[in-house]
């Protein structure tokens, strides 16, 4: 068992062009320890927030760079930082959400593997810009080797001086706090998060109160994502202006890219934002194209919450924007490709059982519909679908759809939406024939 | 006791951290979960113990999370991802190939307690797909030939 992911990187890639940074250095053994990680420029930027920087420079350099939330959002990190009150007698808090658990996404996991010290510093330098002195991390309970590693990177942190008490002599405190989740998807929803780690079932909380006011034991709170604070060490070594320039011009800096399913090469691939979808699938340094040459079906770009795109439609850049226009979203950056040979009932079947059973059964329409969709769905997929079928899966979209306390409500039918819009007639046929058009049974070899 | 000295030590120094006590016990949990395999009201009291939170607070939230079995399981959890990336790769076929080789169905545990074998939700291994997770360990990248070996081993080691 070696203690790595196994996963394909474009580290050697990273390792050569100066604009990717997240993993320049994730294939190097060693850059888990201290030592390495400051060898390699680490805690550099820390040093110097601590030394000249003011918070409101923090924040507004990072706001200048550009940089928005990597956890499936997209927005903009200092400007979120900017909503902590300035004047709250209150302590604040900063909890990076490690939770990953959207069905696609694994990068959260291999910048915690291998660049743990990463994390800790974009984190202490999140902290430091909205004024606070404890910081957590939200890891997936599943996660025991990353818990593992960030234990240990906390560790050698404290003993490096790089956390602790007045920190460089700066007068500056900082803590930081691994807390481990149990295996709940909802826990990755900011508010349920924040339950969570005050000890109580994850159950999402009604906003207002955003959490940037009255979040972590109703005291001002920020949740950014592992990938997000990652970003932040290299805007204060490199400037703001040089991270605005990567990406496109609304979506700027890189993204790390989790490409699975029917691809050759699956894996996590650092790409500036407006990299070419087509490009990742298909190229050699990438996914190297579809397993066994077949045609593509669809893909899903931004996670399982996010709308399907066919074929024709991925000409274009992996940027927000872009993926907006083709009315979907960037979500995550979890692209799941499957070939011809996919029932697209069958994928969504496996959705919506992720769906139901994730649902935290605070609201009703997200509670009950789920489950009825299962059910439908199901039936449908096992070749007992009825006339009228579609149009009550409609119907209970239609419910569901932003009538729920939090966005796990939206992220269940949304796919079911687009499949139904984009790939109608195998529906249609599923129905009417009792059987797939295509049979979805894959052998592992 | 349950809980061996060094968990419940590392329990209690989890939640001195903490500025409200409350807040340790999901990192409780997984380190009683870590070290016994399955958490039950016996392990909850001892947790209570440890962490100087009330037994129905730690009972209750336990509930929530399905990470921990609330029973005994078998030495070896398998668990095998369903979720979508692992499914087009072949995880329902790992699934079945795994249900033929321990002579089990998903859901139960072998007669000699050895191997309980369930499938579970995405566990953040998607492109190193079909993947299976024993107890803390990551197996990914499966083939027929690999588990084999893995099943092999654990046998060798049990
Ligand atoms: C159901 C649900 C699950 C989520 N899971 C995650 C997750 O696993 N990791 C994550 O960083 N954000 C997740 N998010 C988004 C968070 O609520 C939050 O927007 C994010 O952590 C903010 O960080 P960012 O601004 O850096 O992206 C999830 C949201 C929802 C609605
Ligand atoms: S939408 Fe679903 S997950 Fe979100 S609060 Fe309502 S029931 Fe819970
Ligand atoms: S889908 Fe299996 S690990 Fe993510």
């Amino acid at each position: 068992m070696s203690f790595y992911s196994p996963v394909r990187t474009n580290a050697a890639e990273a390792a050569s062009d100066e604009k990717l940074h997240l993993f320049t250095y994730v294939e190097d053994p060693e850059q888990h320890t201290v030592k390495r990680y400051e060898e390699h420029g680490g805690y550099t930027a820390w040093k110097k927030v601590l030394a000249d920087m003011k918070p409101e420079e923090v924040i507004e350099k990072v706001k200048n760079s550009g940089l928005r939330g990597r956890g499936g959002a997209g927005f903009p990190t200092g400007v979120k930082w900017g909503f902590v009150p300035k004047d709250s007698p209150k302590p604040r808090y900063l909890c990076c959400n490690a939770d990953e658990s959207e069905p696609g996404t694994c990068k959260d996991r291999v910048l915690m593997e291998r660049d743990p010290h990463g994390v800790i510093e974009g984190m202490a330098i999140g902290s430091y810009a909205i004024g606070c002195h404890l910081m957590f991390i939200y890891i997936r309970g599943e996660f025991g080797h990353c818990i593992d590693r960030m234990e240990q990177a906390r560790k050698e942190a404290y003993e490096a001086g790089h956390l602790g008490k007045n920190i460089y002599g700066s007068g500056y405190d900082l803590d930081l706090i691994i807390h481990t989740g149990g295996g709940a998807y909802i826990c990755g929803e900011e508010t349920a998060l924040l339950n969570s780690l005050e000890g109580e079932k994850g159950l999402s909380r009604i906003r207002p109160p955003f959490p940037a006011v009255e979040g972590l034991y109703a005291s001002p709170t920020i949740v950014n994502n592992v990938e997000s604070l990652a970003a932040v060490p290299h805007i204060i070594n490199r400037g703001a202006e040089w991270y605005k320039k990567l990406g496109t011009e609304k979506s700027a800096g890189t993204k790390i890219f989790s490409l699975s399913g029917h691809v050759k090469q699956p894996g996590n691939y650092e790409v500036e934002l407006g990299f070419s979808l087509k490009k990742l699938i298909y190229d050699e340094h990438y996914g190297g194209g579809i397993l066994g040459d077949k045609k593509l079906k669809g893909v899903i770009p931004g996670g399982a919450s996010t709308p399907f795109l066919t074929p024709d439609m991925i000409d274009i850049g992996l940027d927000y924007e872009s993926l907006v226009e083709q009315s979907s979203m960037l979500g995550s950056g979890a692209i799941i490709v499957f070939h011809e040979d996919t029932c697209i009932v069958w994928v969504i079947l496996k959705l919506i059982h992720f769906f139901r059973h994730e649902s935290c059964g605070k609201c009703t329409p997200c509670r009950e519909g789920t489950g009825w969709l299962e059910q439908i769905i199901r039936r449908i997929e096992a070749g007992e679908g009825r006339k009228g079928d579609l149009e009550t899966i409609e119907d209970l979209c239609g419910n569901i759809l932003g009538r729920t306390i939090c966005p796990l409500g939206d992220a269940a039918v949304m796919p079911i939406q687009s499949a139904l819009r984009l790939y109608r007639e195998e529906w249609e046929y599923h129905i009417e024939n009792k059987k797939c058009q295509v049979k979805s049974h894959y052998p592992f070899k | 006791m349950i809980l061996s000295e060094a968990s419940v030590k590392l329990m209690a120094e989890k939640a001195e951290q903490y500025p409200r006590r409350k807040s340790a016990i999901l990192p409780a949990l997984t380190i009683a979960y870590r070290q016994v395999g399955y958490l039950d009201d016996a392990v909850y009291k001892e947790i209570s113990r440890a962490i100087k939170v009330p037994y129905v607070e730690i009972a209750e939230a336990a509930t929530f999370y399905t990470m921990f079995p609330k029973k005994p399981v078998g030495k070896y959890l398998i668990q095998v991802c369903h979720n979508i990336s692992c499914a087009l790769m072949g995880a329902d076929s790992l699934i079945e190939y795994l249900e033929e080789k321990l002579g089990i169905e998903k859901g139960e545990t072998t007669p000699d307690k050895l191997f309980t074998l369930i499938s579970v939700e995405c566990l953040g291994s998607c492109a190193t797909a079909p993947m299976m997770q024993i107890n803390q360990d990551f197996y990914e990248n499966l083939t027929p030939e690999k588990v084999d070996q893995i099943l092999d081993e654990l046998r060798a080691k049990a």
